[in-house]
């Protein structure tokens, strides 16, 4: 056991630093919540100074045009950006880390050259329909149908839950091609484009006031054959290579941000007196100890998935499942540092309090994690 | 950085995790259920010469030159085999009480005003910079009152006045609370195999209950504790940072109790039995978690740890604390 990072290392930490405090100064100034667009130029923006930088797929293979970073610097990577306060993946998130290691490791060298360089570049957004209105955490229920006519899928249904659908030009979309076969076989991977006719996309609104998300209604939408990733009817297993990706590190800047925010509610409670409450007190101390631990389990899940030089593994539904619950600690815990102005939307924190309720929903609820954990990490024998 | 056990310290717990089957099997163990949890000095001077008190002695010393996260793995597998003693004590005695190193003498320490373990067969006490032995100790525990004790494998004595028995330095404090949050930590793992064991064999509605989502959360959960809790016993045996080591004592303290009440509850009634072992491991897990730093005070000192954009454990020196880098060895 070797906490210590390697000269190598730290002098990859020591040239990222300084390129991060040479170009923050100069980015355009933050985009309200709401504003898709202006979210997406700022977004991509930001990827295209990444990819400029040589930063861009650091964790991606060489040969889809990466880096080939190895995990700890990939951690590194997103350690230290986070820190110097740089823009969150935002628009680019699907395909930076969904779609995108998805063609990598499945699609042809074709489907390689047309799809990887622009998300790298920031030239291209990719938005994911997987989830359905019936079929959320049992995502492989899904009902969007696509049947074969001539060289294209005549697709129809619809599809919930899609972020950055609005600003997309890519959707990474699981579709039913055979609806006689077993559920988890009859499905396939498709990457349509959000400019297709029969389109529709319709915002939704969170209980927290945003537009994060929308509803996408497809009405015999065209897409090419050859725009299938993986064989036909196998899209259940290349979905799997996805979501593993998405369990992997997706959540390591936002421990760091949730530590840095935990310093800053310790200030805010000593300022305004809240610290003097012993049981608010220790309840930060016990969320100091969370976040520590949540760190250490990533690099320890890091280490190992270098080690093994694989895809990240299943461990990360054990991370998944505690981080979700400690962020809304986190957040619950702020509303007491808050107290009265906890009510106060413009206040600090209370967009987060009710960000954080999503957390044990999205990518796998908590009960679906917990179905995992005890399923394929103990063995526990399936069933209900 | 490369956060996983090597090839050496993988060895020495298969090593440890070897011996305590062959000489500390699930018979032993209920033997020392039944003798109320006196040390066997047989099995103590076995420990001893398979290096588990001289652990961390150097070499010249006699000692085998290793590290706290070497150790920390020692106290794992004692804690999984629930392995009676003042094993802490005797082993932060080291170099210090003679025979200590050996497992010839059986050596134990007073923390607070708790009960102090295994009084009544001790040979030293260890007291401030030095230890209570020969006349000294025997008139102390002449003055000590037994209790009795709730857990079967610690026998407890209250002494009068513990104030020249608990003048601990802070290192000395730390390590015992880093390699009783090891101990728990081995508890806790244990306890998950358990309940998941069990829960895989037990059929009840014509279907092993480990079926049932109610229970297969129960046994993700215990796993969801544990894990954390290794990442952070594990970081601060490395760092040996009295902040993580707060924090890994209060996760490792936790994930033993509430592991161990799943594990009773998935065993439904023959959890709540003397024969199923689970008892053993709650009530040792509820007396480890009062010693050497309780819930209270680590939340307290992981609470003054906060403020001002403190540093992340493990980050580079720019931003971490000094020494983070330091590192155990391993």
């Amino acid at each position: 056991m070797d906490l210590a990072y390697t000269k190598a290392e730290e002098e990859f930490r020591g040239r990222l630093r300084e390129w991060l405090a040479a170009v923050l100064p100069g980015l355009p100034a933050k985009p309200s919540p709401d504003d898709w667009p202006a979210r997406r130029a700022y977004d991509t923006t930001w990827q295209r100074m990444l990819y400029d930088a040589g930063y861009a797929g650091l964790h991606w293979p060489v040969d889809a045009g990466g880096r080939g970073a190895t995990p700890t610097q990939h951690l590194i990577f997103l350690e230290e950006t986070e820190k110097a306060g740089a823009p969150y993946v935002g628009a680019n998130f699907v395909g930076l880390l969904h779609a995108g290691p998805t063609v990598a490791a499945e699609g042809t060298a074709e489907q390689r050259a047309r799809w990887l360089p622009p998300v790298l570049r920031g030239d291209e957004v990719w938005c994911q329909g997987f989830s359905e209105p019936d079929a959320g955490s049992d995502l492989a229920a899904l009902r969007t149908r696509a049947v074969r006519d001539g060289d294209d899928y005549v697709i129809s249904g619809s599809k919930i839950w899609t972020s950055h659908a609005e600003v997309a030009d890519w959707c990474e979309l699981l579709v039913r091609t055979d609806p006689k076969a077993p559920k988890h076989r009859g499905i396939s991977w498709l990457a349509m484009p959000m400019d297709a006719p029969g389109i529709t996309v319709r915002p939704l609104r969170t209980l927290a006031g945003s537009t994060e998300f929308a509803e996408m209604f497809l009405d015999e939408v065209r897409v090419p054959v050859r725009n299938r990733v993986g064989a036909e009817n196998d899209g259940w297993r290349v979905t799997m290579v996805t979501l593993s990706f998405e369990r992997g590190t997706a959540f390591v800047g936002e421990v760091v941000a949730c530590r840095r925010t935990l310093d800053v509610l310790a200030d805010e409670a000593r300022s305004n007196g809240r610290w003097d409450d012993p049981v608010l007190r220790r309840r930060l101390g016990r969320l100091n100890a969370e976040l520590r631990s949540l760190w250490r389990l990533t690099e320890w899940n890091v280490s190992e998935s270098q080690r093994t030089g694989g895809v990240p593994g299943i461990g990360g539904s054990v991370f998944k499942l505690r981080y979700s619950g400690v962020r809304q600690e986190l957040y619950e815990a702020a509303a007491e540092v808050l107290g009265a102005d906890a009510f106060d939307m413009d206040r600090e924190w209370v967009l987060d309090r009710l960000s954080s309720l999503s957390y044990t929903i999205a990518a796998g609820t908590s009960q679906i994690q917990r179905n995992i954990v005890a399923e394929r990490i103990l063995g526990l024998p399936k069933g209900r | 950085m490369d956060f996983q056990l090597s090839d050496d310290q993988r060895a020495l717990r298969s090593g440890m995790r070897d011996l305590l089957g062959a000489v500390f099997d699930r018979d032993r163990l209920r033997a020392a259920v039944e003798r109320g949890g006196a040390v066997d000095r047989g099995l103590w001077r076995e420990l001893g010469a398979a290096g588990f008190f001289a652990l961390r002695l150097p070499e010249a010393e006699g000692g085998v030159g290793l590290g706290l996260p070497e150790a920390v793995l020692l106290f794992e597998e004692a804690g999984r085999a629930l392995l009676p003693g003042p094993l802490v004590a005797t082993h932060l005695a080291a170099g210090l009480v003679k025979g200590a190193a050996e497992g010839e003498a059986v050596v134990t320490a007073a923390d607070g005003r708790l009960p102090v373990a295994h009084l009544g067969e001790a040979d030293a006490v260890l007291a401030g910079a030095g230890a209570l032995a020969g006349e000294a100790l025997r008139a102390c525990a002449a003055a000590a009152r037994p209790v009795r004790s709730m857990d079967p494998l610690t026998p407890l004595h209250r002494m009068p006045s513990a104030e020249r028995t608990t003048a601990h330095s802070e290192r000395f404090r730390c390590e015992a609370a880093l390699l009783t949050a090891a101990e728990q930590l081995g508890s806790a793992a244990r306890t998950t195999e358990a309940a998941v064991q069990h829960a895989g064999e037990r059929e009840q509605f014509g279907s092993p209950i480990g079926s049932f989502q109610a229970v297969k959360h129960l046994c993700a959960d215990m796993l969801a504790r544990t894990e954390p809790a290794r990442a952070a016993v594990y970081a601060a045996a490395v760092t040996g940072d009295p902040v993580e080591i707060a924090a890994a004592k209060l996760l490792a303290d936790e994930a033993a109790v509430r592991n161990a009440r799943d594990c009773l509850q998935i065993h439904g009634g023959m959890g709540f039995t003397w024969e199923a072992d689970v008892h053993l491991h709650l009530k040792r897990a509820w007396l480890r978690s009062a010693c050497w730093l309780g819930g209270a005070a680590a939340e307290e000192l992981l609470a003054a740890d906060l403020g001002a954009a403190g540093p992340l454990p493990g980050s580079s020196a720019a931003y971490g604390r000094a020494g983070v880098e330091a590192g155990g060895g391993g």
